[in-house]
């Protein structure tokens, strides 16, 4: 059993699981055509062009496909809200991985940039998407570099441009790359960007850019994960893919799992089937929490979620369970902090994060954020009021209003509330930075009170101020 | 006004022609220009503007949102250290504070010799990996204070620390404002055609599969 992280994929350690996208990180040349052609490359593709483009998209609906960038809208369905008639039509790529906590898409285009573009390819074919945007992270110049060497191969070979193997099928792909900026994983705020623009979400409704998107015309976004499946789903077919995984959540998923564990890594994992207590203290897994400390809480799905604590541990990794008992897997980002850990501080590290990320388009999130973080700093600096833990939750109720999804407290007699979270603002971006905030005051007010009542034992003018005549 | 070499105004051209509206390339271009000089001044904002047709406040209006455009100039090295909840939990912030003392300058500042410019950053996707930092956004994994003073004593020498970065990444470091090594190149035997929205209103040739189907 070889459980160790090669160094050329680094972080990705095998499960002995399923694996669906992750086949190919054994190889040390996996980026390369060569390579992908070896190991069963682009035969998704070929099986998708012996069959009329409706059926292709039969496929991936019939195979409940949950995108992978963090809302897990089912990709089949997705793709059926293109208007009819409307042409033409275009693939955006969301390559734009930043979520807090978040490391597979990397992976994937670095590892396996050819298994990407055949599953583009595929879904531009079951479309009729014109053309594609390989929309990535601005911060990743190893993944640039790989997906520009794989499309500069793929071109030469006959995979992508004009008359894709010898048929009637014409696509360009263009690797675009973004410039630092979160709010750009926001698909409306992606196109905004790959347009040249400011990468502002914008006013819903059209609630999906497959209505209105790119240049105005119906855009299908697409994760990078999601798209990396659907070869393997032509491949091998939706039934297969059903087979794994639950009835709701088929198939796997890559969670990146980071923190206070023995061995972090990002795992593929059979969704639906394992549970958050395997993945941490699993022997094929995380291996437990160093040095046999207590688990104190852990983030399920990046940083926009709410907090998850030890009672939390056997829910199984799937979509539904989690998110009605008040979070979301998102991105497949769990975070895992052991008793060491100061709540608060925490808390305003990831609070900081949407602080600066905000992109000043709707003012409860420009003007909330910005102060939820001076009041949380002022908190962990010692300088907290009474008032506080108070003003924090009547912002975030300003943010998202109503009862924002939480985790249950049996001790509180508190039941948890589903994800997702009501909001003020055009996106979800504010909405998020009131998650750390409420599971943490719910579960940890004391901490907060601590540090509060500290500061109002310090005599803050133990000398009279001397005014300047 | 001309502010791209001959060979990047080539490539401006050949990164315009990807896209169904130039403005689209505005992004794009600011890269290049970042690569040609390692910041944006005013003179490539205004050339962008020319060659997609935007006014150069637009092209500044865009690009000032974006945290990897830098409108000053910075040093050869840009290291970004996260702090962000993973790499929080593991040592980030000491890795920051160790950064910040070995070269002697705080988040966004540069250094005497102008080699490095140091900055404090958000979430760079390498979580499991933890503490990370990159160079010129080439990434060091699980990194501690050693790894950090190797990487800047071999870049002070002039060497590539690659190899100490644990992720497979090899080669030099180009200097700020270059990412990609590797350019995309479509031949244009093999393009499949990019033309604006307007000029192509019909479906696809291969979705008449679809009317077949329906026939039979």
């Amino acid at each position: 059993m070889n459980n160790s992280a090669p160094a050329f994929a680094a972080g990705y350690i095998n499960n002995d699981g399923p694996k669906l996208i992750t086949e190919r990180f054994q190889f040390e040349d996996s980026f390369t055509l060569e390579r992908f052609l070896n190991t069963g490359g682009y035969d998704g593709l070929r099986k998708a062009l012996e069959r009329k483009p409706s059926e292709v998209h039969d496929e991936v609906r019939e195979a409940i496909l949950l995108g992978r960038g963090g809302a897990g809208f089912p990709a089949g369905v997705k793709w059926g809200f293109c208007p009819e008639g409307v042409w033409p039509r275009y693939l955006v790529v969301n390559g734009d991985e930043s979520e807090p906590g978040t490391y597979k898409d990397r992976l994937l285009m670095e590892r396996d940039p050819h298994q990407l573009i055949e599953g583009c390819l595929i879904a531009c074919y079951a479309l009729g998407l014109s053309q594609c945007f390989l929309y990535v992270r601005g911060e990743m110049a190893l993944a640039q570099e790989r997906i520009a060497n794989a499309l500069n191969e793929a071109y030469e070979a006959g995979y992508v441009g004009r008359n894709i193997l010898g048929q009637d099928f014409s696509v360009d792909i263009v690797l675009h790359w973004g410039a630092g900026a979160y709010i750009v994983g926001e698909e409306t705020a992606l196109i905004e960007s790959l347009e040249g623009n400011r990468g502002m979400p914008r006013l819903k409704p059209p609630y999906f850019p497959a209505a209105i998107g790119l240049y105005g015309q119906p855009t299908i976004v697409n994760n990078v994960e999601t798209l990396s499946n659907i070869p393997w789903i032509i491949d091998n077919g939706a039934s297969a893919y059903k087979e794994m995984g639950s009835e709701t959540s088929p198939g796997t998923r890559l969670f990146a799992i980071s923190g206070h564990v023995n061995r972090p890594g990002v795992y593929e994992v059979e969704q639906g089937v394992t549970t958050f207590r395997d993945l941490f203290y699993g022997e094929n897994f995380c291996q437990g929490i160093r040095n046999g400390n207590e688990l104190k809480m852990f983030i399920p799905g990046g940083g926009s979620a709410p907090w998850f604590f030890e009672e939390h541990l056997d829910l199984p990794l799937e979509a539904r369970p989690v998110g009605e008992a008040g979070s979301m897997l998102g991105s497949g980002a769990i975070v895992v902090m052991d008793e060491t850990t100061d709540a608060v501080k925490a808390c305003l590290r990831v609070v900081r994060f949407f602080a600066r990320e905000s992109c000043g388009k709707c003012s409860p999130c420009r003007e909330g954020t910005t102060w939820e973080e001076k009041i949380l700093r002022r908190i962990y600096e010692g300088d907290g009021r009474p008032s506080d833990i108070e003003l924090l939750l009547d912002i975030g109720d300003n943010i998202s209003p109503g009862p924002y999804p939480v985790a249950a407290f049996s001790d509180q007699n508190l039941e948890a509330v589903p994800f997702p979270p009501r909001q003020t603002t055009i996106c979800p971006l504010g909405p998020s930075s009131v998650a750390p905030i409420t599971s943490a005051i719910r579960r940890f007010r004391a901490e907060f009170e601590t540090l509060i009542t500290q500061r109002d034992s310090i005599p803050v003018s133990a000398a009279p101020i001397e005014v300047e005549q | 006004m001309a502010y791209f070499t001959e060979e990047n105004l080539r490539r401006a051209h050949e990164i315009i022609d990807r896209y169904p509206r130039a403005k689209s390339a505005v992004i794009p271009l600011l890269h290049l220009a970042q690569e040609q000089n390692g910041w944006i001044t005013n003179e490539a904002m205004t050339h962008i503007a020319e060659l997609t047709n935007v006014t150069s406040a637009e092209v500044l209006g865009t690009g000032s949102f974006y945290e990897m455009f830098k409108f000053h100039p910075v040093g050869k090295y840009l290291v970004n250290v996260c702090t962000n909840i993973s790499c929080q939990l593991l040592g980030g912030e000491e890795l920051l504070h160790h950064a910040e003392s070995t070269l002697g300058i705080t988040d966004g500042e540069t250094t005497e010799d102008g080699l490095f410019t140091l900055e404090d950053v958000e979430c760079i996707a390498a979580c499991t990996e933890a503490p990370c930092f990159t160079v010129n956004y080439r990434y060091f994994h699980r990194a501690d204070e050693n790894t950090f003073d190797e990487v800047v004593a071999e870049l002070r020498s002039g060497r590539s620390p690659l190899d100490k970065g644990k992720q497979g990444d090899s080669g030099d470091i180009p200097s700020h404002g270059t990412l990609s090594r590797i350019q995309q190149h479509i031949p244009l035997d093999r393009k499949a055609g990019i033309t604006p929205p307007e000029d192509s209103k019909t479906a696809p040739v291969w979705m008449e599969k679809n009317a077949e189907e329906a026939k039979s």
